[in-house]
């Protein structure tokens, strides 16, 4: 496959679990600075086509390239490193640190042994951390442990954990499931703002929450694209509406 | 940002119980208890650093080893086989179809000194091996079970396996290891007689003093982003992978590190009491260990070394009176304390100590002490 200007590129990505196509010859592009919203039925291939370009499932066939580099042979800490980052599905936080020392592992300073243990606290990091705990407002809740958030600050600070990182790909397995109808405006706003200078990848199935922040939307069905556009432009086609919107 | 210093100690309440600790070790101890029960306390002081290793591995990192004997024995008896050599040079072995080597080997027809045994002829290079063999073979396990992933029940499996076959291994090469009575007999060290008193008494102080500088270098690492990082694999491994570490490589190194504190309690068991055995290399000595560090705290450096140095002292007291009742007893210890209480003694003491600040009062008692222990000692001086 030649290279491309799109930060990520997918191309014929297959992974077959004992014959059952979890994805199917799947072709996808995402742009710089673009939030691409993917929908589909339950089962779709929504988590397992997330759970191939951050490496948590080993390809079949076909290619990921992120930036031109090749992901699928690359084991995970190394594909984090290139640039990906990844939420899952339930928040996935380190329960018994506190907010701010969730947010300080994350950093990506002394990501090796040696460099762990010889690790200094910067003032670097300190304002690194407070930019984006106020980000995700959780400034008040720092020195608490994380443990004691409510379920949708549980998310914010997954998702400001990856902002630590800086990535220039965030994945999110449906930020806002669980959440309160004020805490989905706040987290729309919130992707709003830091799709600015990254690429965002959402898996989400609130249809409201999706009209609010997708720059173009992708349906996925029984592992293959069903449809690709605008938000109007999926809406209003008869495949999608069958399969999914429908019901 | 933390000076070295705070990172050492663990902050103030740190610095105040490992001041305990070491005033128990290094005076009230030595002054109240007569040789025979110091030595007793010395040898438990050994299965201390185990305790300690097992804070490290077992309640930060989550990686629960039942093998940890393994690196304690390995760790005694490279030390073993080095006083072994200088206890058999050919005078006092001159009745032996072949003198100058150890006695088990003679019995077993060897006439020379194994391949293996050569390195143990230096000291220098002794303590280097008690340091490298078990982390060597730490290194190996860890790797080739890290990598891969295995973990857990699994891992814990394991690491019983590998300390069955190590025991059953060397008690199986008598002509090499010295077989089920290991290596006995040890006399000297550089032609220093450790069984004098004086003798015992220096090795009782060397054995306290790393034991306090093993607990302030597992202090560092847990107090870096090394020690948060093990909370956090312990709490959600996936996470952690996912931010771009390589969790298995830090799975490795703690493992290493934890086998090579047990060793240095190892070899300076083989030093104290005069001899290393298979016995404490399989499964019982191990699980032991976690139950002593389980009792303990096995989040707390100080809380495994009393509960070593308690569970111990029952035991003593306990097998003396009632020998067929104390495994029970400890079985039914080891039950409750992860039943009712999971943080061990440690949990206890910090449950209560907040509530009352006994730190706090015992810290100023400490100074008040220390500072008329130090007018005292002016004034003989």
């Amino acid at each position: 496959m030649s290279n491309t200007d799109f930060v990520l590129a997918i191309e014929d990505l297959t992974v077959s679990f004992d014959g059952f196509k979890a994805v199917d010859a799947l072709s996808m592009y995402i742009d710089k600075n673009e939030l691409r919203v993917v929908i589909g039925p339950n089962g779709a291939g929504k988590t397992t086509v997330l759970d191939l370009i951050c490496g948590k499932t080993k390809s079949t066939s076909g290619t990921i390239k992120f930036k031109n580099k090749e992901l699928t042979k690359l084991p995970e800490h190394e594909i984090v490193r290139a640039g990906v980052g990844r939420k899952f599905q339930t928040p996935s936080i380190y329960e018994n640190l506190t907010v701010y020392q969730n947010l300080e592992v994350s950093y990506p300073v002394g990501r090796s042994v040696w460099g762990s243990l010889t690790f200094k606290r910067t003032t670097a990091l300190q304002k690194q951390v407070y930019k984006i705990a106020a980000e995700v407002l959780l400034t008040e809740h720092l020195q608490m442990e994380a443990a004691l958030l409510s379920h949708g600050q549980k998310q914010w600070l997954e998702i400001g954990m990856l902002l630590m990182q800086d990535p220039e790909l965030l994945m999110l397995d449906e930020p806002v499931a669980g959440m309160s109808a004020k805490e989905r405006d706040q987290t729309a706003e919130l992707l709003n703002r830091i799709c600015k200078n990254r690429s965002v990848l959402v898996i989400e199935h609130d249809m409201e929450f999706v009209k609010k922040i997708a720059h173009k939307v992708t349906v996925l069905h029984q592992g293959k694209i069903l449809a690709e556009g605008s938000m109007e432009k999926v809406q209003a086609d008869e495949k999608v509406i069958e399969v999914y919107l429908g019901h | 940002m933390k000076s070295l210093s705070d990172k050492l100690l663990g902050g103030k309440q740190g610095a105040v119980g490992l001041a305990i600790l070491a005033l128990l070790l290094f005076v009230v101890f030595p002054l109240w208890l007569d040789l025979f029960r110091l030595g007793l306390l010395g040898k438990y002081v050994t299965y201390a650093f185990v305790a300690v290793s097992l804070v490290l591995l077992w309640g930060n990192g989550g990686i629960l080893s039942l093998g940890q004997g393994m690196f304690f024995g390995l760790g005694g008896y490279c030390m073993a086989m080095f006083l072994k050599l200088e206890a058999s040079d050919p005078v006092s072995t001159k009745i032996q179809t072949t003198p100058g080597i150890p006695d088990f080997m003679d019995w077993n027809q060897l006439t020379e000194i194994p391949w293996f045994w050569i390195p143990f002829k230096s000291l220098p290079l002794t303590l280097l091996l008690v340091l490298v063999v078990p982390t060597l073979l730490a290194f190996t396990i860890g790797y080739a079970m890290f990598k891969r992933r295995v973990g857990g029940v699994y891992f814990a499996i394991i690491t019983q396996a590998i300390a069955l076959i190590l025991s059953i291994l060397i008690v199986g090469q008598q002509g090499y290891t010295g077989g089920v009575n290991g290596i006995t007999d040890l006399k000297t060290m550089m032609g220093w007689d450790i069984r004098t008193d004086s003798a015992k008494y220096i090795l009782y102080f060397a054995n306290a003093g790393l034991l306090i500088g093993c607990m302030l270098l597992s202090r560092y690492i847990l107090t870096s982003k090394f020690g948060m990082l093990l909370l956090a694999m312990r709490d959600k491994e996936e996470r952690v992978r996912f931010s771009g570490y390589d969790v298995s490589n830090f799975k490795i190194f703690i493992f290493c590190v934890a086998a090579m504190i047990s060793a240095i309690g190892g070899a300076m068991f083989t030093l104290q009491i005069g001899f290393m055995s298979p016995s404490f290399v399989g499964i019982v000595p191990s699980i032991e260990m976690v139950i002593f560090a389980a009792v303990g705290g096995r989040m707390s450096l100080i809380g495994a070394v009393y509960g070593t140095l308690l569970v111990n002292f029952g035991k003593t007291v306990f097998s003396e009176t009632f020998p067929e009742l104390w495994l029970f007893l400890m079985g039914g210890l080891f039950i409750a304390v992860v039943m009712f209480f999971p943080d061990g003694l440690a949990g206890i003491y910090d449950k209560y100590a907040k509530k009352f600040d006994i730190a706090g009062v015992v810290s100023k008692y400490v100074s008040k002490v220390s500072k008329k222990a130090s007018k005292m000692i002016g004034e003989i001086i």
